[in-house]
């Protein structure tokens, strides 16, 4: 065990050890991690928000990443898909760097699927409308082929009977539904989820968590924001804890819960846990 | 220099705009600022030292040559100490009605007073000597058209908004019928058929003044606007009030002023704000029927005299900084209203 | 009796009725012994008169010997006219300025809200009267023209610009225009149709230019290309040919321009900021490029937005183009205004007056309400 005094920060294995670890158990010819983050560096005018991040995420790992508010864990989330950019580091996504080259953009974010918050829903379009826009528009698929795997992924989510409808008349546990389902429909093969329950009454928050863990149990690659430890117990793999703006601990999920290694990680861990 | 790169050059776009704007400001400004300042004529000044520059600087003591009659028209010259009194009490008024500390049945107290007062200085009897309407002009004209104005349309506006909202047809068609009457025609056609008609309207033989066929025209014309204004804060009260007042007894015209009324005028502000703001530059509009208010009396004041007559483009930009003053110091008011209120209620 | 709300409702509106029409009827009899005192005779009957004055401009015919009623039939295309070109300008106008309200570049944006905070705090009749003062007094006398290219001459009497001789030619490129927006439609509904089919794209921009722009130029050339121009020349005491733009007209349309589009500025601005951060970078994260993210999810619901007080500001231009008395347009009220001066008939004409400018207000209020409940956000 590794502890590094000057910044306080833990490592209990080192990130590219626990890279190869879970490589090793991927199917054949995936050796590209999907998300590989070195020494990212991110300011915001005078103000750093991201200091020396190294991640690593393997294929079909999922990561839940927790920390108390301010961390910058949605700025590191929301800077693997160029809706922030960082001025010093370096950011994989499926072997094509995240620069300021228009194309890669395009092609990581038609690869990478997000889900937001606040739903982020298009008023404006029904729920079937805002599944097929980005298909129709950026995958140039025809409406049918688009309907059919909008179908296909509206019932995934177990909301199929409501594609008619516009977001406007559904609750915010069936439009964070419909935003998983909106996500899916561009085939990505990593899922980033920033905070999706923070925003719901608790009593729909079990319905949106059982879609991402069975989306999980189907070999998605995950990376998750949120306070959720039940669900982070049962689907992480991996738990990254950050605190003003670096990553303090790396662990699984059983291992941070009970042995959290770090005084920060202990400190946050007895602030939700009691409550 | 980290700011001017980014607020000024962050794209190629960018630099190109601002050195646009840069090269017209650098061609606009110099000598603009060089006519309006620089070589102008300042102070009591004769005429000919304005026509000594004449063309390269403006002529700004052509304002003071005139002012009194920019500021008060025809009124008579010893008996203008009044109307001076009188715009401070006007403008007293604005500034009063400002502060949240007055927000409640004092202030309709306040302005009755104020508007008594003003009325008494301007009109005379009762101890001071009387001077028609026709005389009156100037900056308190303006004043008073806007605020008497919105003074006594505001019970009208009111009346209009809780018929509109009634569910007794009559009431309710009368009231929506006048409200999209007026404001679907301009107020240049409301001053014209006050000032034509109002006359014909009246039993044979009587008079009405000029002043005040434009100050009931524009009483009119403003209630239509405050109505729809109060309208939109009845609607904003929430339905659940309505049913308080109703299921504690309150008889409809009690729970309408004490618990709807109040709620719905503070949430109105703003809107009721800006429709004074738009009827003070309104007030401009008599010039059309030669009503004497501020504007007119600066457009009379260089007409009419021989020598001053070629400075009337600096006696127009002069009346067109006293209107800007009041109007933009009125809309910052209302935006920093805005936002306060809005904090009030966002907790 | 009287407990019952029904009967005590019936009751208030039968005494306000009655007030109503006594009210009423006293206005009427009063107007009837008043107007008989000054021997005038109500009615339309004056239309049919002699008008006796000129109108400056119009856009039909118009001389002394025509009736009033041709008269007001001038001033209402006169309103209209400048109504609509100025709800044009002032979009275009305060589209810009609204958006470069939110610009990134510090200069652009001061510049901007300087415009906007300047124009929308001085009346428009004051700002009128300086326009008008800009082109009447600071603009050279006819002989001492501006010339601009040698086509347009700037000057006291208004822009006098050069203008295509008449020719049949210029009829087919009107009607090849009108034929090209038909046109482009239908390829437009069909491009559309395709997209929905197979998922391709057919590109609109190029196809639209060339339909809309293309097929009149084509027209022209089959007409003979003809390119004869009326240029002004100097004659007697003022110019001829080309076509001339008042300097009344100008200065009302500037006018009117200028200050609608500070309005209008604050309105886009306002739909702009309405449309939540939260949706581009939805459209973002799906991928969506910058244009697509506009057109399909900015800008809807930003019209969503804009649209209503966009209308009650086009409706306020119209309504301020009354202004034009003031300065000597021929508008609709300057018509009414010598007629009514002229025969007396003021009650008729004031009448005349308020049934257009309603007309035009409910008019823009039923389209208004009909595209608002067309694109209204369904909502439990």
């Amino acid at each position: 065990m590794a502890i590094d005094t000057a910044s306080g920060r833990t490592s209990s294995i080192g990130n590219a050890a626990l890279a190869s670890r879970f490589q090793a158990g991927d199917s054949a010819g995936a050796g590209l991690p999907a998300i590989s983050i070195e020494g990212l560096n991110k300011w915001f005018g005078e103000f750093q928000v991201l200091t020396d991040i190294d991640l690593t995420v393997g294929k079909g790992e999922k990561i839940v990443v927790c920390g108390p508010s301010g961390s910058g864990k949605s700025t590191l989330i929301r800077c693997i898909n160029r809706l922030e950019n960082h001025q010093k580091g370096t950011i994989t996504v499926n072997g094509i760097e995240l620069t300021d080259n228009l194309k890669n953009i395009d092609q990581i974010r038609s690869d990478v699927g997000m889900v937001f918050q606040h739903f982020n829903l298009f008023p404006h379009l029904s729920v079937m409308e805002n599944c097929t826009l980005a298909p129709i528009w950026v995958r140039k698929q025809s409406k049918v082929e688009a309907e059919a795997t909008a179908m296909k992924y509206l019932e995934r989510v177990r909301i199929a009977e409501q594609a008619r409808k516009y977001p406007g008349q559904l609750s915010g546990g069936q439009q964070q539904r419909v935003a998983i389902a909106r996500a899916l429909c561009m085939n990505p093969s990593i899922m980033l989820f920033d905070e999706p329950t923070s925003a719901l009454d608790p009593e729909m928050v079990k319905e949106v968590l059982d879609t991402m863990v069975s989306l999980a149990r189907e070999g998605m690659t995950m990376l998750c924001v949120t306070h959720e430890m039940g669900f982070a117990r049962a689907v992480a793999d991996r738990v990254v804890f950050m605190d003003k703006g670096e990553i303090v601990e790396t662990n699984t999920p059983q291992e941070f819960f009970d042995n959290p290694q770090n005084e920060r990680s202990r400190q946050f861990l007895s602030q939700i846990l009691d409550r | 220099m980290q700011w001017i790169k980014r607020n000024l050059f962050s794209s190629p776009f960018n630099t190109v705009l601002t050195l646009l704007c840069l090269g017209l400001l650098i061609w606009v400004v110099p000598p603009v600022v060089d006519w309006l300042f620089l070589k102008a004529v300042w102070g009591d000044q004769p005429v000919a030292a304005c026509n000594a520059v004449r063309g390269e600087g403006a002529c700004w003591a052509v304002v003071w040559a005139k002012f009194r009659f920019m500021m008060f028209g025809t009124y008579p010259f010893e008996e203008q100490w009044r109307p001076a009194i009188v715009i401070f009490i006007l403008v007293g008024l604005l500034v009063v009605s400002a502060f949240k500390y007055f927000w409640n049945r004092s202030l309709i107290a306040i302005w009755t007073v104020g508007i008594l007062l003003a009325y008494w200085l301007m009109a005379g009897g009762l101890g001071l000597s009387s001077i028609r309407t026709g005389q009156w002009g100037g900056l308190p004209v303006t004043l008073i058209l806007a605020i008497f104005g919105i003074a006594f349309a505001f019970p009208l506006g009111i009346l209009l908004a809780l018929g509109r909202r009634s569910e007794l047809p009559i009431i309710k068609s009368i009231s929506v019928i006048y409200i999209e009457v007026v404001r679907g025609v301009p107020l240049i056609t409301v001053l014209f058929m006050a000032s034509v008609m109002l006359a014909l309207f009246l039993p044979v033989g009587w008079q009405i003044d000029q002043l005040l066929r434009a100050q009931v025209a524009i009483i009119l014309f403003v209630a239509a606007y405050l109505a729809e204004a109060v309208r939109g804060g009845m609607q904003a009260v929430p339905r659940g009030q309505y049913e308080a007042a109703e299921a504690l007894g309150l008889p409809y015209w009690k729970s309408v002023g004490l618990v709807i009324l109040p709620q719905a005028l503070k949430i109105s502000i703003p809107p009721i704000v800006n429709s004074f703001i738009s009827l003070f530059k309104d007030t401009s509009l008599v010039v059309i029927i030669a009503i004497y208010d501020f504007a007119y009396a600066v457009k009379k004041s260089v007409e009419t005299d021989f020598e001053w007559k070629k400075y009337f483009i600096e006696a127009l930009l002069f009346s067109i900084l006293v209107y800007w003053i009041f109007c933009f110091a009125m809309s910052k008011y209302s935006q920093w209203l805005e936002k306060d209120l809005a904090r009030g209620h966002t907790r | 009796m009287f407990g019952s709300e029904k009967i005590r409702g019936i009751f208030w509106q039968v005494l306000l009725l009655a007030a109503v029409v006594a009210g009423g009827w006293y206005l009427f009899s009063n107007t009837q012994a008043n107007l008989a005192r000054s021997n005038i005779q109500v009615g339309f009957d004056f239309l049919d008169r002699e008008a006796g004055f000129e109108i400056a401009e119009s856009w039909i015919s118009f001389d002394a010997s025509n009736s009033y009623g041709r008269a007001f039939l001038v001033g209402i295309g006169n309103t209209l006219y400048v109504a609509l070109i100025g709800i044009v300008l002032a979009t275009i106008l305060g589209t810009i300025v609204g958006i470069a309200r939110l610009s990134e570049n510090w200069l652009v944006r001061k510049l901007a809200s300087t415009y906007v905070e300047v124009m929308r705090n001085v009346p428009l009749l004051l700002q009128l009267f300086a326009w008008y003062v800009f082109f009447t007094e600071l603009l050279p006398g006819v002989r001492q023209s501006i010339n601009i290219g040698g086509l347009a001459f700037l000057s006291q009497r208004g822009m006098r610009f050069a203008w295509p001789v008449d020719h049949p030619a210029y009829d087919y490129a009107g009607i090849a225009f009108l034929a090209g927006i038909i046109a482009f439609f239908f390829y437009r509904s069909y491009a559309n149709k395709r997209q929905q089919e197979t998922g391709r794209q057919l590109p609109l921009a190029l196809p639209a230019l060339g339909l809309i722009l293309g097929l009149p130029v084509i027209a022209w050339l089959v007409g003979g290309a003809p390119t004869d121009l009326d240029i002004p020349k100097m004659a007697g005491f003022g110019m001829r040919g080309g076509k001339n733009m008042s300097p009344e007209f100008t200065a009302l349309l500037l006018g009117l321009t200028t200050y609608t589009a500070a309005f209008i500025a604050e309105v886009v601005r306002g739909g702009i900021l309405a449309v939540d951060r939260g949706q581009t970078e939805a459209a973002e994260a799906l991928g969506l490029n910058s244009g697509q993210r506009l057109r399909l999810v900015t800008l809807p619901q930003a019209l969503r937005v804009i649209i209503p007080p966009m209308t009650s500001q086009y409706l306020n231009l119209t309504k301020n183009s009354s202004l034009a008395v003031a300065i000597g347009y021929p508008d609709l009220v300057s018509v009414a205004n010598t007629s009514m001066n002229q025969t007396g008939q003021a009650i008729e004409a004031i009448a005349i007056l308020m049934a257009v400018y309603l007309f035009i207000s409910l008019l823009i209020a039923l389209l208004m309400n009909f595209y608002n409940s067309r694109v209204r956000l369904i909502e439990r």
